[in-house]
C-alpha cells in the first residue's frame, strides 16, 4: 500500500520533528533545530539497516515514498511562491555574492583536496 | 449570475488551484528548457518563475506573503503547499534513495570533501553577509546556510524564527551557486582538473546543489554525473542537521 511509504516518512519526520525541537529548546532558539537533517539520517541509516538483513519495501510502498520525492521540486517552487521576494530584492547583492563566492571559491578546492587521494 | 459562480468558484478549492498552478509552472518551464537544450535547468527555471510570481504577488497586493496574499491562493493554497510542513515532508522522502555504501564508495575523500565543502560555503556566506551589514545572529545564519544550498536556507530560516525576506533572500544566493555551477563548470573543469571519478565526487561533496551538480557534470562529461551525483546526495542532509545548530551556535557565540 502506497500510504504505508508515507507513513514510514511521516515517522521520520515526527522523530526528527520532536529531537530538533528538543535540541531548539537546549540552544534556546525555540523551533526545530536540525530536524530536518536527524530525519533524513535516522531513515538513511534505516533503510540500509533493513536491506543489508535482506528485507525489501513492496513495489507499492516504495511507490508512496517516491511520490514524495517527485513532488520536493514542486513544492519548492510554491515555497519560492510565498516568500517576500520584494522585500528581499533589496538584499539582492548579498545574495549574488553569497552564493557566487562560495560556488567559485569551492570549485579552486577540487584540486586541493582531489589530492588527498594520491 | 456569472460573477457570483466566478467569486465563490475562486473562494474553493484553494488547495486544488494552488496544485494546478505549480504544475502549470513546471510543464512551461520544462518545454522552455527542453527548447533550450538544457533540460537540466528545469527545475532552477521554475523556482525563479516561483519567485517572479512572488515578487509580482508582493506587489500587486503589498502583503508580504508574496502570491500567498492573493485571496484564490491564500488560505491553505500556496500557503500550504508551499509552507515548510510539506517542504520538510518531501525534503526527507528524498533521502530514500541514499545508500550508504556509496559513501563508503566514495571513501575518506568524499566524507572530507562534503565537511569542508558544507563548512567553506556555509562560513563564506555567513562572512559576506556580516561584510554587507547584517548583525543578528539568526540572519546570518539563514543567508550563509543559503549559500550551502536554496534547501538549507529556508530550512534553517524556518528553524530560527527569521523573517520570509531574509529566507527569500537565502533562496536566492542558494539559486546563484545552482546555476553558476551549472553554467560556469564546463569551462572550469581543465583547470581545477576535473577530468576523472575522483575529483568528481570531490566536486559533488564541495559544491553540494545537486541539480547544478549534475547540470555542470553533464555538460562537462557526462561520465561524470554519477561520482558528482554520489556525494552530492549527501550535502544538503548534512547542511540541515549542522547549520541550524552548531554552525548558528559559532555564530552567535562570535556575533554576541
Amino acid at each position: 500500500m502506497e500510504i504505508l511509504g508515507m507513513g514510514f516518512v511521516a515517522f521520520f519526520m515526527l522523530l526528527g520533528s520532536f529531537l530538533g525541537r528538543l535540541l531548539g529548546q537546549f540552544i534556546g532558539t525555540g523551533g526545530d533545530v536540525g530536524g530536518v537533517g536527524l530525519a533524513m539520517l535516522f531513515m538513511v541509516l534505516t533503510v540500509n539497516y533493513l536491506e543489508n538483513r535482506g528485507f525489501n519495501f513492496k513495489t507499492r510502498t516504495e511507490n508512496g515514498i517516491r511520490f514524495l520525492s517527485a513532488l520536493y521540486i514542486p513544492i519548492i517552487v510554491a515555497m519560492a511562491a510565498r516568500l517576500n521576494v520584494v522585500g528581499a530584492i533589496r538584499g539582492g547583492t548579498v545574495a549574488i555574492l553569497a552564493g557566487g563566492v562560495t560556488t567559485i571559491g569551492a570549485m579552486f578546492l577540487v584540486p586541493l583536496l582531489s589530492k588527498l587521494n594520491k | 449570475m456569472f460573477a457570483n459562480a466566478v467569486n465563490l468558484f475562486a473562494g474553493a478549492d484553494h488547495l486544488i488551484i494552488s496544485i494546478a498552478l505549480v504544475a502549470l509552472i513546471m510543464f512551461v518551464t520544462k518545454k522552455i528548457s527542453i527548447m533550450m537544450g538544457e533540460e537540466r535547468i528545469a527545475s532552477a527555471l521554475a523556482i525563479i518563475i516561483g519567485l517572479v510570481l512572488s515578487y509580482i504577488g508582493g506587489r500587486v497586493t503589498g502583503g508580504s506573503s508574496g502570491l500567498a496574499d492573493i485571496s484564490i491562493f491564500g488560505g491553505a493554497g500556496i500557503a500550504l503547499l508551499g509552507g515548510s510542513m510539506l517542504r520538510d515532508y518531501t525534503i526527507i522522502s528524498t533521502a530514500y534513495g541514499v545508500k550508504l555504501k556509496n559513501l563508503k564508495k566514495a571513501g575518506p575523500v568524499g566524507v572530507i570533501s562534503l565537511l569542508v565543502g558544507v563548512t567553506f560555503s556555509f562560513v563564506v556566506g555567513s562572512i559576506i553577509a556580516v561584510i554587507l551589514g547584517y548583525t543578528d545572529p539568526a540572519v546570518v545564519t539563514t543567508i550563509g546556510a543559503g549559500a550551502v544550498t536554496f534547501i538549507v536556507g529556508p530550512v534553517t530560516g524556518t528553524a530560527l524564527g527569521v523573517s520570509s525576506e531574509v529566507i527569500a533572500i537565502s533562496v536566492a544566493a542558494g539559486l546563484v551557486k545552482s546555476i553558476l555551477t551549472m553554467i560556469i563548470t564546463p569551462f572550469i573543469a581543465g583547470i581545477v582538473g576535473l577530468d576523472n571519478p575522483t575529483s568528481a565526487m570531490v566536486y559533488g561533496g564541495l559544491i553540494g546543489t545537486t541539480s547544478g551538480v549534475a547540470g555542470g557534470l553533464a555538460a562537462t562529461d557526462p561520465e561524470l554525473v554519477p561520482y558528482g551525483a554520489m556525494t552530492a546526495t549527501f550535502y544538503t542532509g548534512l547542511g540541515t542537521l549542522v547549520v541550524p545548530s552548531i554552525g548558528f551556535i559559532i555564530v552567535r557565540a562570535l556575533l554576541t
